[in-house]
């Protein structure tokens, strides 16, 4: 018994390398983040924005999902850039300074080029699967 | 029992009562946001609510493993230093993270949004808890049951997926968004299937320990449903990003394993009859009551599991509130029934007076029939948010939610029967657990 657990274990190890290093559908590294990426993604946590927001469907249900907002041409930069700063009856406002808000909508950006969050009709296949390569 | 597991078990028993309240309080800041948010917004109650129900679980968990272990091993094997360090380290750590909650410090990724220094201790604590359950496993010369091979599997995976739900303060795991949600979400999914591991090797000692029967936790089948289940904790979280745009085979991969789900399904539906049989028997017993339970909301989630694992109706479920009936539905339905079973067992809830019993049984189908609803109406709540989102195409998020709302009004509504029975029987427990005479250590 412990032999087949050592092999499994050893699969799932050679499994986690691939998912690590190759799970990036382009098999090539993103941009990696700036410096006012990854304060803004720092400040996305300590503020703790996942509470009520998802990126691509990961996160809370209070307010909507921000994966692709920072590239909607009916909302953009300065739609984010206005909800921060202020906030709304839903939302409160965190009294962010304009350097914490533009990093935090730096990081919206970068978010939003990394990939679309809903998945086209087109996509689904007839085995229920989705197929994103094309 | 010794007095440090009889603390742990009450220490457990307030956070299965804090998840409770504070998941109350987050269902009506969610309604009411505006008037929450001048006192105790949603984004500081959610995270006690969740980091309330894991430690629950985790705790729950463990202190039924470290109460158990001890019976299977040869006398005088036990470690009681290890022991008392893990439970002494893990339980300050908590403490320390709701204080940073109290005071709005976060910093950590979903489910785990505490500042992520403290995963520091966290993770020292559980090397005590490794100390002491493997050194004296493994010298123990008895063949083992299944259920000392899912205890350790738990605990060995627990430890793995923790750190790897921490890879996110590396720099590299940063360079690129789909790589640093994709490890962060392989994580939680597996994290899930360590418990369910602890807690299912739990359901089984029991049903050992309440049957009389040796051999339910021995032979071939229980070897393959163990294989099966490692494997699905190992390869089977991709449904949890499978509208990320990452390589197609990490999707391939988890759909195939997910469909291995309906064996269990399949194996449930063939022994429906024994398992009546059983009922008719054992359903004197308060344990055996809350494993039942258990296995009705196995049924009931494997059925919703297999549908969202299914990419074409992932589309309509994922980032909906079937997701959160899905999550609720196990972590209340099945971990914190059998959790509670275990615990009847534990501070022999069996043995009590009738008065005590009934009044335990009573809130126990007050919690059944307000999970139903509560559960429902979750499911039409993530229908109805899937449907104008993706089928109807509707932009505005506020125009998605207007149908949704008082669905979820409903949902906030049952909570309240559902939280009141639970925290009344975890209040008994405290009591029970409270008065039992102590060993001496």
């Amino acid at each position: 018994m412990f032999r087949l657990w050592i092999i499994l274990f050893s699969v799932f190890v050679v499994y986690t390398c691939f998912v690590y290093t190759c799970c990036d559908q382009k098999n090539a590294p993103s941009t990696p983040p700036d410096s006012r990426v990854n304060a803004g993604w720092t400040l996305w946590q300590e503020k703790n924005c996942q509470s009520c927001h998802q990126v691509y469907g990961l996160g809370g249900y209070l307010g909507p999902d921000l994966t692709n907002t920072a590239g909607d041409p009916y909302k953009g930069e300065k739609y984010i850039y206005s909800f921060i700063k202020n906030g709304t009856g839903k939302m409160p406002n965190f009294n962010l300074n304009d350097s914490e808000v533009n990093n935090l909508v730096a990081f919206l950006v970068w978010v939003d080029r990394s990939g679309k969050n809903i998945v086209p009709k087109e996509k689904v296949t007839w085995t229920g699967n989705y197929n994103l390569d094309n | 029992m010794r007095n440090y597991l009889r603390l742990y078990i009450i220490s457990a028993l307030f956070f299965l009562a804090a998840t409770l309240i504070f998941g109350l309080l987050a269902s009506w800041a969610f309604l009411y946001p505006e008037t929450y948010n001048k006192f105790l917004p949603f984004y500081q109650l959610r995270p006690f609510h969740v980091s309330a129900a894991l430690f629950w679980i985790i705790s729950g968990a463990t202190a039924g493993v470290l109460f158990y272990k001890n019976g299977e091993l040869v006398p005088g094997k036990a470690n009681p230093i290890t022991e008392k360090l893990f439970i002494y380290t893990w339980l300050a750590t908590i403490v320390v993270i709701f204080a940073c909650y109290a005071l709005k410090k976060f910093g950590g990724r979903e489910y785990w949004e505490f500042p992520p220094v403290l995963s520091m201790p966290l993770l020292v604590s559980w090397l005590f808890l490794i100390a002491s359950y493997f050194i004296p496993i493994v010298k123990s010369t008895r063949d083992k049951p299944m259920y000392i091979w899912m205890w350790g599997t738990g605990i060995f995976f627990f430890m793995i997926t923790f750190i790897e739900q921490n890879l996110w303060q590396i720099p590299w795991f940063r360079y690129s968004y789909l790589r640093e949600v994709t490890v962060q979400w392989k994580a939680n999914g597996s994290l899930v299937g360590s418990w369910n591991q602890m807690i299912y090797g739990t359901s089984l000692y029991l049903m050992v320990k309440i049957s009389g029967n040796e051999n339910i936790a021995r032979g071939k089948t229980v070897f393959m449903f163990y294989m099966l289940g490692l494997t699905n904790l190992m390869f089977n979280w991709g449904h949890h990003i499978y509208n990320v745009p990452t390589a197609s085979w990490i999707r391939d991969t988890s759909y195939v394993i997910s469909m291995t789900e309906w064996i269990f399904l399949l194996k449930m539906i063939h022994d429906f009859r024994s398992t009546l049989e059983d009922i008719k028997r054992l359903k004197h017993l308060i344990t055996y009551r809350f494993i039942i339970a258990s296995e009705v909301w196995v049924f009931f989630n494997l059925l919703l599991t297999l549908a969202m694992s299914i990419p074409a109706i992932n589309r309509y479920t994922h980032g909906t509130h079937i997701t959160v009936a899905h999550s609720m539905g196990a972590t209340i339905g099945i971990n914190t029934m059998i959790l509670l079973g275990s615990f009847s067992y534990m501070l022999g809830i069996d043995k009590m007076s009738e008065s005590f019993r009934k009044n335990i049984i009573t809130n126990y189908w007050i919690c059944q029939a307000s999970l139903v609803v509560f559960w429902g109406c979750l499911i039409v709540a993530g229908f109805l948010k899937g449907y104008r989102s993706v089928t109807l195409n509707i932009k505005t998020f506020q125009e998605v939610m207007m149908p949704v709302m008082p669905v979820l009004k409903a949902f906030s509504w049952a909570a309240i029967p559902m939280a009141i029975s639970l925290i009344i029987i975890s209040g008994m427990y405290i009591y029970r657990a409270g008065t039992m005479k102590a060993e001496i250590e």
